[in-house]
């Protein structure tokens, strides 16, 4: 490289946009290191559109759910500011103090889920009510100072947006842009609303109203959402209500309140002066566990998504949101991942996709593909059970096999199809037994599905017993809802068992006059013999339909199953990571050298390594002398000095550095730390030896 | 209307509408009129004017500097986050608006001091100037030098000028401890209930009699002084009540001088009105919608109590509240399987002897709270990541407040700040018995 220059100096050149390596995509990391490249492309686009399809859902599903919240928020918010506009005409709005409006939204406690909840809401407020919404997080607002100007700077950054828009009266918009610093104040806010509501609302009237929309009144409201009302400091909480409390009366405030405990978290942190200028009103969402229980309802409880669960999987997803953080985003997260290793680990998940996709598959699979097939444990069961003639083609001819595997995806299918519905009618069933000996919730009665089959259960067997002495009004009732859920009847065994049904429905209500005539006798009455029936027809189809998916040939196609590989993830253990790392390196440094048996240990480990081991054999107390010496003559081993030799274990200079460096890095970690009981000693922090 | 106002300098018209403007606070505006003396006779420094929440500190101090044409500037402390936005509104105001932009970015006390004296000189005027503080105890928290020179700011800028502070806080938690000028004090009593009854019974509702309104001020009087004496507040509770004092007479069932029917139809409705929108449990809006629609009660925001945590923070929970609870030294006994017989008596140290939940929770470290957790909890949980985590959520719901720095990374030290319903109610969901685990129950 040259330059023009005459002086001696230090220049940089940048690389050149060609010259750049393209970073990778996301592709790229995908298909690394797969000898199948085409098979590894498609099942990477498999992958994200069934991903893609699966997070529009759940997004759709969860606006859904905050619609009814959301609306009715909406609806106090327009009321609110509606009757600001009224203005101070009659005795009463005369007399009554001014409180700023505010909304307390209770979300609960998964504070990771809200984000989409405030997203969707401001966007709405600003679509139908108003262009003036701020929303404030607490770890911005740590002062007064720091809040009005966050507040300022995000409406009046709206404003000068307004005016860009407008196209007119450009040296009005600069000065709202030179925001000083020391104009931080609600009296700069209330002249720029002023301004802003004025110019928009006289001066331009058609074109303006159709670009903030038309139904925006003409005091538009300035709504602030604190996300966190627990997290800000109550001090300037308090001082900023004081504050806006003083312009309520030219400035439409309205406040929303983002509570994740309870609402009288409003009265802990504000007294009574303070919350006396609000008018408060409480907006409760739906409880976390009836959103997870609608996603797992749509998204796992359905034939419609190629990809399952295995019941271990899906345990530990459900047990990370019940026992860890009640998270339905971290749930969906989890799904993901769970997906995504799907398609990089399995590449038998190319048929893992619609039905005719996967036909079309089939035919493009190489040899080394139906091999792998044959491999499957589910595949080699299937083999077992046929012919010997039908066997020995099974195992050789690669066309045969994906003759079969058409058959078998499509079976597989069907299975899906009349499996989720069967469930569903035996949770109706079960769910309202008493006790729940099936469970409560239908996630808990497809995981016990999924593991063995369910009718060998004690509880199957009880809920059976159960159902047995039910009173007649319930039972119909039941087999109503049942007949309701088989009514979209997608395969041909669905719609006649739905026709079945619906015969035993009649004849039960038919029962129902007969069985005032046999009322006295000892005799089974009809309608025990019918009730009879309806269950032994229930227990049938439960055979039937709801055998656990490793009995399918080729379900690994579809289920996912590794759960050790996902709780890794997604609840990982440093500690115990750690403490693999010090006292087996191999396992994650991989070098040959530091292989040992069970309970051995390389003294070729790095220091650190040799230090802890050593250390795990001390009391609480060590003394740094005898560990170094022990230390020394451990290294001296590792080096192969004759252990006759007059050196050996001897303490160098370099050894000595060593160990001190070894010991500071355990005392970061956390294993010791310096003591004042007694000199030239440390204290162990853990406990237990080697 | 007991004493007339007079004061020489000033228009007997105008000093007679104030007079009018301020019922019941005559002594209170006299005794101002007398300190400030006629318009252009130098006042008094400083005053400082204290007295309960709306008590008619700044009522009185506005009319009188409105109506009688004095220029004045006033500043709400609570609003000047910066010393600057103070000094700016105080020129602004005496000065008009081009004289804020001699000011520099962010200027000092010295710096105001300067920029008034040349506004000074420009325009030199013959009345006395006022400025009005409100809110005068956050002068405090501002720089040390500030409230000292607000005291003798007429000797800093040789001009006619009089500071007024107002504050709920009364003069002798203002004193610095270097001394300073001191200002005459001037209290403001709380209104008596004569005194309110009077005021209230003035903005009587145009349709009805002012007997009536006066008899309804009464009532509601009768219910809530003990509670209130916050004008402002009662002002609104009127406002709010009385279209359900008047529907008997709308609907004809009763005529206005039967008052005690009048007593018996409002007085549990105000009662009820005490317990619920007065402590805004409910809204003012909603409070008016329920009254209208005679719907069921809207239930309060004390009535949502209940917080749905997930299973291990329920136990971290506990084991936080344990802690905090639990003198260290007990834990032997709580969570060791072979702890042996120990009476509390025997190892009662003085101190201890009073309830550790009088005495508030305890600090405690954070491997005291996993070794409970780990022993209260009724499975094998791996120390993972995700419970640690949980705990910072707890700090961040304000469930535990972390003591000392939150920057201190080695050994944190937190508290459980969740009262003993609370826990009670937690620790019901996992069925764990809280109450035999506690150190002052046993």
């Amino acid at each position: 490289m040259s330059t023009s220059s005459v002086s001696k100096g230090c220049f940089v050149f940048k690389p050149s946009a060609k010259k750049r390596k393209p970073s990778p995509t996301v592709e790229d990391y995908f298909t690394h290191g797969s000898e199948n490249m085409e098979n590894s492309r498609l099942r990477f686009r498999t992958c994200q559109s069934l991903w893609e399809k699966m997070k529009t859902d759940t997004e759709l599903l969860q606006e859904e759910l905050n619609r009814k919240v959301l609306d009715s928020l909406l609806e106090f918010i327009r009321k609110s500011s509606s009757s600001f506009q009224r203005g101070t005409d009659d005795w009463r709005s005369r007399m009554r103090a001014h409180e700023i409006p505010t909304a307390a939204l209770v979300l609960g406690v998964n504070v990771p889920d809200h984000d989409m909840t405030f997203q969707s809401l401001s966007e709405q407020l600003q679509l139908s009510v108003s262009p003036f919404v701020v929303s404030l997080q607490a770890k911005e607002c740590a002062a007064l100072k720091n809040l009005i100007q966050k507040v300022l700077e995000r409406l009046m950054g709206a404003g000068v947006w307004v005016n860009d828009e407008d196209q007119c009266e450009p040296e009005q918009g600069s000065t709202s842009v030179n925001l000083k610093r020391v104009h931080c104040s609600l009296k700069t806010l209330h002249d720029w609303y002023k301004t802003v509501t004025e110019k928009t609302y006289t001066s331009t009237p058609g074109e303006k109203r159709t670009s903030i929309g038309i139904n925006v009144q003409q005091h538009p409201p300035i709504v602030v959402i604190f996300k966190d009302l627990e997290v800000f400091s109550p001090k300037v909480l308090q001082d900023f209500i004081i504050i806006c409390s003083r312009y309520i009366e030219q400035l439409p405030l309205i406040f929303v309140f983002g509570i994740a405990t309870a609402p009288s978290v409003i009265q802990h942190t504000l007294p009574h002066s303070v919350s006396s200028l609000l008018g408060i009103e409480l907006f409760q969402s739906l409880s976390c566990t009836q959103h997870l229980a609608t996603v797992i309802d749509q998204v796992i409880l359905t034939s419609e998504f190629p990809f399952k669960l295995s019941g271990k999987v899906l345990q530990v997803l459900v047990s990370i949101f019940l026992y860890h953080d009640f998270s339905v985003r971290n749930f969906i997260k989890g799904l993901q991942l769970a997906l995504l290793e799907h398609f990089h680990s399995q590449p038998l998940s190319v048929l893992c996709c619609r039905k005719q996709e996967a036909l079309g598959h089939i035919s493009k699979l190489s040899h080394q593909d139906v091999e792998r097939i044959q491999q499957l444990p589910s595949f080699m069961r299937y083999v077992e059970q046929q012919g010997p003639q039908d066997q020995v083609e099974l195992l050789t001819n690669d066309d045969h096999v994906k003759e079969v595997c058409v058959k078998l995806l499509i079976d597989l299918h069907k299975y899906h199809k009349n499996y989720y519905p069967i469930l569903r009618c035996l949770h109706v069933l079960t769910s309202s037994l008493p006790k729940y000996p099936l469970g409560k919730q239908i996630r808990e009665l497809h995981i016990s599905c999924l593991e063995k089959n369910v009718w060998d259960n004690e509880e199957y067997a009880s809920a059976m017993t159960l159902l047995r002495m039910m009173a007649k009004e319930e039972l119909v009732s039941l087999l109503q809802k049942c007949s309701v859920i088989l009514k979209p009847g997608k395969t041909k065994k669905m719609r006649a068992v739905l026709l079945r049904l619906d015969d035993l429905i009649t004849r039960f209500t038919k029962s129902l006059l007969e069985m005032k005539e046999s009322r006295r006798t000892k005799k089974m009455s009809q309608f025990e013999i019918l009730r009879d029936e309806v269950l032994e027809f229930f227990d049938s189809l439960v055979r039937c339909h709801l055998a656990p998916p490793e009995s399918q040939p080729l379900y690994e196609v579809c289920y996912y199953s590794s759960s050790a590989v996902l709780r890794r993830h997604l609840n990982a253990t440093p500690r115990t990571s750690i403490q693999t790392a010090l006292s087996n390196p191999y396992h994650y440094l991989k070098n040959e050298s530091l292989r040992t048996e069970d309970g051995t240990f390389s003294s070729a480990a790095p220091d650190i390594c040799i230090v802890y081991k050593l250390h795990l054999e001390c009391g609480r107390l060590i003394n740094l002398y005898d560990w170094l010496e022990a230390y020394a003559t451990v290294v001296s081993a590792a080096e192969g000095k004759d252990p006759e030799s007059a050196d050996y274990g001897k303490v160098d200079e370099l050894k000595h550095a060593r160990f001190i460096q070894a010991v500071s890095e355990l005392e970061f970690l956390g294993f010791i730390k310096s003591t004042k009981q007694k000199t030239d000693h440390v204290s162990r922090l853990t406990w237990g030896g080697c | 209307m007991a004493g007339q106002l007079l004061q020489p300098g000033y228009e007997e018209n105008k000093l007679q509408r104030v007079s009018k403007l301020l019922p019941c606070r005559d002594v209170q505006s006299s005794m101002l009129l007398a300190l400030m003396g006629e318009p252009e006779q130098y006042s008094y420094p400083s005053i400082f004017i204290y007295g309960h929440r709306a008590t008619g500190k700044s009522h009185v101090i506005h009319t009188l500097l409105k109506e009688l044409d004095i220029p004045y500037a006033t500043v709400t402390c609570v609003e000047c986050v910066s010393l600057g936005l103070l000094f700016e509104q105080v020129l602004f105001s005496l000065f008009g608006p081009d004289s804020a932009t001699l000011l520099s970015r962010s200027p000092s006390l010295s710096d105001f001091v300067r920029v008034y004296k040349q506004l000074c000189v420009q325009n030199p005027a013959k009345q006395t100037k006022y400025i009005v503080l409100d809110r005068a105890e956050l002068l405090r928290d501002m720089d040390a030098n500030l409230l000292p020179a607000f005291l003798r700011l007429q000797e800093l800028v040789e001009d006619n000028v009089t500071v007024i502070l107002l504050s709920e806080i009364v003069w002798d938690k203002f004193r610095p401890n270097t001394g300073c000028f001191e200002p005459l004090l001037l209290h403001f009593p709380d209104y008596s209930k004569d005194e309110l009854q009077q005021i209230l019974s003035e903005d009587s509702h145009p349709s009805y009699s002012t007997e009536l309104y006066s008899a309804f001020i009464n009532i509601l009087l009768g219910v809530f002084y003990s509670v209130c004496r916050d004008l402002r507040e009662l002002r609104h509770l009127a406002a709010l009540n009385f279209a359900k004092f008047v529907e008997p007479l709308e609907s004809g069932k009763v005529n206005e001088s039967e008052t005690h029917k009048l007593w018996r139809n409002i007085e549990p409705h105000l009662k009820k009105a005490m317990q619920t929108v007065y402590l805004r449990e409910v809204s003012s809006v909603q409070w008016e919608q329920q009254m209208e629609k005679e719907a069921g009660a809207v239930r309060g925001l004390s009535a949502h109590g209940h917080v749905e945590l997930p299973y291990y923070s329920k136990f971290l929970l506990i084991a936080a509240y344990l802690a905090s609870y639990n003198p260290a030294r007990t834990d032997r006994r709580f969570f060791l399987k072979h702890h042996g017989k120990i009476k509390k008596t025997n190892f009662l140290k003085k101190h201890e002897k009073t309830s550790n939940h009088l005495l508030g929770p305890k600090p405690f470290a954070l491997d005291r709270l996993l070794a409970i957790f780990y022993s209260v909890v009724d499975s094998r949980v791996a120390p993972s990541a995700s419970v640690f985590s949980q705990i910072s959520s707890l700090v961040t719901l304000q469930l535990l407040s972390q003591v000392g720095h939150n920057d201190q990374l080695d050994a944190p030290k937190y508290k459980c700040a969740v009262s003993l319903d609370f826990i009670l109610a937690i620790s019901r969901t996992v069925s764990f018995d809280i109450v035999k685990y506690l150190y002052d129950f046993l």
